[in-house]
């Protein structure tokens, strides 16, 4: 019980730091959160005022004890409650039309960030990750990844959804509100960061098993820090540099690891899975659920299914040794 | 006949004795299958609707107990999924839909002063769809056969790819069913109304509760066609290759959003209209005097009911349509918190004006208004399309649907359950357990409910079935939980207030709370033929004005079932018609139609099997039984 009373507190402090959607890091939810407080404060002021006179007109000090219900009108007791329902309904009409415009505005407001070549990131939805492109338009220097985008602060970004399986819906609520992912209907959002730092996003559509561990990682950071990243993705696989990693390549290359996933560079080029070019430049696996860690990712290649029951990929059983050298192959991919 | 006592004195207990008879309940296998009477059947319906609402109680506990604190184990997320796609499926229809249509063909013949509903048969038949469908759903479930798509099914989660095996065509299937079901219920209710009134109640002066019935009942027959369609066309593309929804070959996954949301956002209003209903008569009864701005609330209720049908797509406002329609649609998710409004506004003032008579059934009330009107609030916040795009899909929204629904519904049928208990079993409930009850749901309700909406601003999507510690949302999860407990608490207490009323309960009388509606003028609980005499009506208030002896029809026929049938505006007699007594064949084609949509999940061929096995059990309903007696015209359903 005191420990149920504790968690209580905890959670009530935990509750009062400000949610991701109300701290925005950029222009677009900006927009949004202000017009949430505009909402908030009419919505307080409404259920006050409506609560107040419920509470009023029901335990108010009485006249004598009701018995005789009454039926003949006072004409000037009911042309007074006529005048004031009206009254009611006149505000909440003006309120009603000052949210509408306040709607309006701000969705205008969201789509006044464009730019004309602007920095273009195509998301696809898979169950259960998020596979990232970007675009560019010589096709070698197109950058592909997963679950973690980085993007340059200051700089309107758009953002192109698909989907290759079902529904999913892309949410970065510091940045912007969510956009469906829908197979044969391709859509977009402009995204800006505004500071740098690193916000969390999840699938907000249900997708089915592991709709809950579908998350992504957008980074936000300088122009220079970003433009360091995208050269160092468009780089290829490093050549292993001794016996062991060379060994775990084998291991990669010869076991079912091959069969989904990319390391470009090596002949594995399947896109069932995420790109693994640079696994272990990324912070989280399994879509933004497990620190990076090798213990993890041990734990993840030997039993994806008790980490995300339902997860398409499949357990992989390998001898300590291979295991060992397959790790050490996977942390030299930066 | 010379001066004497008047025929209603004579004849009274001689009539009672012939009506007892003609309008007698069968006992043994044709009482408990072939029952056609409004409150037998009505009382079936809350029976169930209510054992569903338990079994949908329960399976919110799971999932409160669930999220309590992140990465449980208690239900994996095939468990889960399954779980809150059976919640969601039961509480919307197994629960709600029926229970309201329940109340309404149990109250409105009472309410409009008539023996029975219009189609007794089709009535028992709709039960029994009705509940075929929802065991349907719970053997499948029981049996790990439970739909896991959501009670929203989008494709092509939903579809043959994604979705093999049989779960979602129980779904499929058990929704063509139970709105059948919902479908035979709003017939009765608007047939009844309209053409079984009292001589006198013109539409004026229409309870109204009996109003919020009829355009909850017009409704229903527009939405849920769409929502029949769908379910079917989803059917078809598993299990016979239509490609409706499916990508690849030119079909569309946003089709299914648009028909199912179609009937979806209407749904909500089904669910609400009836509850307004119950709030205008707990609030004109307990404020001792009628409703302020009668035409007004009237006016309020067919708006909400054509509005109702222009929202739908603020359901889809993140699907990336087209920003010029969806500000259409926000105008008119907007626009419906103006009729909302009217009403409030008039319940308010009515209070304000009575004298107050403070029972249980208007603290209900109280705690309707203060919830609604929140929910409503946040229902305007998700009408902008910019805000709704970072709420919709999240604890937020679950925060929101559920203060509309339990708030804006659930509480004003509670109160309103408490409200026609003398009426339904003759005896009183306790008040002050039912105080208690209030207070305790209230409490449970906002604990459990308000934490959601920071959850979702703060990035916690709806059907998870766990989540990240390092999230931080674990706190407040655990404080829903516990509200969720004290729900659970107060349901309890109200089903105990139940069963201590039905045992122990003080004899309530024909009218204990001196209400002005017709039903109070009639025995607690009413005589099968529910009144001696057809009541004539001269007032909005029949009660009020000329107590519980109103102004009677006489010279109906007592020896066979004989009812008034009369204008549809003014309520001016019109002729005499004969209803139809129990019979076992709208149980048996039901038995026949369910079998059929069972196997149809298997073979095709079970559509060809249905129209086959229900031929003879039609055929035996619709069989003539002898020549119309002259002057009546005779019920063909």
């Amino acid at each position: 019980m005191r420990l149920v009373l504790v968690l209580l507190l905890a959670a009530l402090a935990a509750g009062c730091g400000r949610p991701a959607a109300l701290d925005p890091a950029g222009p677009q939810a900006a927009h949004v959160a202000r017009l949430w407080w505009l909402l908030l404060a009419v919505s307080v002021v409404v259920e006050a005022v409506v609560v107040a006179f419920a509470v009023y007109a029901v335990m108010r000090v009485r006249r004598p004890a009701p018995a005789a219900p009454t039926l003949a009108a006072e004409p000037r007791l009911e042309r007074r409650l006529s005048t004031g329902v009206g009254l009611a309904v006149a505000v909440t009409t003006l309120i009603v039309l000052g949210l509408l415009v306040a709607s309006i505005l701000t969705e205008r407001a969201l789509g006044a960030l464009q730019s004309p070549a602007p920095l273009t990131v195509e998301i696809t939805g898979h169950q259960w990750w998020w596979e990232a492109e970007y675009w560019d338009a010589v096709p070698s220097q197109r950058v592909r990844t997963a679950n973690e985008i980085h993007l340059p602060v200051g700089e309107p970004v758009l953002v192109r959804l698909r989907s290759a399986d079902v529904i999913h819906s892309f949410w970065v609520p510091a940045l912007h509100g969510k956009r469906d992912l829908i197979p044969g209907h391709d859509s977009f959002l402009w995204i800006q960061a505004d500071r740098a730092g690193t916000f969390g996003g999840q699938c907000a559509e249900f997708c089915g098993y592991q709709h809950a561990h579908m998350r992504l990682l957008v980074v936000a950071e300088s122009r220079g820090a970003f433009d360091g990243w995208l050269a160092r993705q468009r780089q290829p696989a490093p050549e292993p540099g001794d016996d062991r990693t060379r060994h775990g390549r084998d291991v990669f290359l010869s076991g079912p690891c091959v069969l989904c996933h990319t390391i470009s560079g090596t002949p594995a080029a399947a896109r069932l899975g995420p790109d693994l070019t640079h696994l272990a430049g990324r912070t989280t696996l399994a879509a933004g659920i497990l620190p990076n860690t090798p213990g993890h990712l041990a734990g993840w290649i030997l039993d994806p299914q008790r980490i995300k029951p339902g997860v398409h990929m499949p357990s992989v059983g390998l001898e300590g040794g291979d295991l060992q050298a397959l790790l050490a192959y996977l942390g030299t991919l930066r | 006949m010379s001066a004497g006592p008047t025929l209603a004195e004579v004849d009274d207990g001689a009539v009672r004795t012939a009506l007892e008879r003609t309008w007698a309940r069968p006992g043994g296998l044709l009482g408990l299958l072939g029952a056609v009477n409004h409150k037998t059947v009505a009382g079936r319906y809350l029976v169930s609707a209510f054992v569903f609402f338990g079994l949908g109680g329960v399976l919110a506990l799971l999932m409160r107990l669930q999220l309590a604190f992140p990465e449980t184990r208690l239900l994996g997320p095939d468990l889960y999924d399954q779980v809150f796609t059976v919640h969601g499926s039961t509480m919307m229809f197994l629960f709600a839909v029926p229970v309201m249509e329940a109340m309404g063909l149990y109250l409105v013949p009472l309410m409009i002063g008539t023996r029975n509903v219009a189609f007794p048969r089709l009535n028992a038949f709709g039960y029994w769809t009705y509940l075929i469908g929802g065991l349907f759903l719970w053997v499948a479930f029981v049996l790990n056969v439970g739909p896991d798509a959501g009670w929203f099914s989008y494709v092509p989660l939903a579809g043959p790819e994604q979705a093999p095996g049989k779960r979602i065509d129980v779904w499929a299937q058990m929704i063509t069913f139970t709105e059948l079901a919902a479908l035979v219920g709003a017939v009765e209710l608007v047939v009844t109304t309209l053409k079984l009134r009292a001589p006198g109640m013109s539409l004026n002066r229409l309870p109204l509760l009996v109003w919020a019935m009829l355009v909850m009942a017009f409704m229903v027959i527009f939405a849920m066609p769409a929502i029949m369609v769908a379910s079917t066309m989803l059917a078809m593309d598993r299990l016979v290759d239509t490609h409706f929804f499916n990508v690849a070959e030119g079909g569309d996954a946003l089709l299914w959003q648009h028909l199912f949301w179609f009937f979806g956002h209407p749904e909500v209003y089904i669910i609400f209209v009836p509850a307004t209903g119950f709030v205008s008569a707990i609030v004109t009864t307990f404020a001792r005097r009628p409703i302020v701005g009668y035409p007004a609330m009237v006016l309020s209720l067919v708006a909400t009911g054509f509005l109702g049908f222009g929202l739908w797509v603020h359901h889809m406002f993140v699907t990336g349509l087209p920003k010029l329609g969806a500000s259409f649609f926000t105008a008119a998710s907007l626009l419906i918190a103006i009729p909302s409004g009217i009403q409030i506004f008039c319940w308010l003032a009515t209070l304000a004006a009575g004298r107050v008579l403070v029972r249980a059934p208007l603290l209900y009330v109280l705690a309707f208004v203060a919830t609604f009107v929140a929910g409503g609030l946040t229902g305007v916040m998700l009408a902008a399309t910019p805000l709704d795009a970072q709420a919709h899909d999240t604890f937020f929204v679950v925060a929101h649907l559920h203060y509309v629904l339990i708030g804006g519904a659930v509480f004003p049928l509670l109160g309103a359950i408490h409200y026609w208990l003398p009426k339904m079993t003759g005896r009183m409930p306790s008040e002050r357990l039912g105080r208690v009850t209030v207070v305790i749901l209230f409490v449970g309700f906002h604990l459990t409910f308000f934490p959601m909406h920071q959850l979702g601003l703060a990035g916690m999507p709806r059907r998870v079935y766990t989540y990240l510690p390092e999230t931080g949302w674990g706190g407040l999860n655990l404080l829903a939980t516990v509200g969720a407990g004290l729900l659970a608490v107060a349901v309890l207490l109200f089903v105990a207030n139940v069963a201590w009323t039905v045992r122990y309960g003080a004899r309530a009388g024909d009218d204990p709370w001196g209400a002005d509606t017709l039903e109070w003028a009639t025995p607690s609980p009413p005589p099968t033929y529910n009144f001696t005499h057809l009541p004539v009506v001269e007032s909005r208030h029949p009660l009020w004005t000329r107590g519980t002896a109103p102004p009677v029809v006489t010279g109906l026929r007592t020896d066979v079932r004989e009812v008034l049938v009369t204008d549809a505006i003014d309520a001016t007699p019109d002729h005499r018609h004969m209803l139809d007594g129990p019979t076992l064949w709208p149980f048996l084609t039901a038995v026949a139609a369910g079998a059929g949509i069972i196997v149809a999940i298997f073979t095709p061929w079970g559509v060809t099997a249905s129209a086959l096995l229900t031929l003879g059990p039609l055929v035996g309903w619709f069989w003539p039984t002898g020549e119309p007696i002259r002057g009546t015209t005779r019920e063909a359903a």
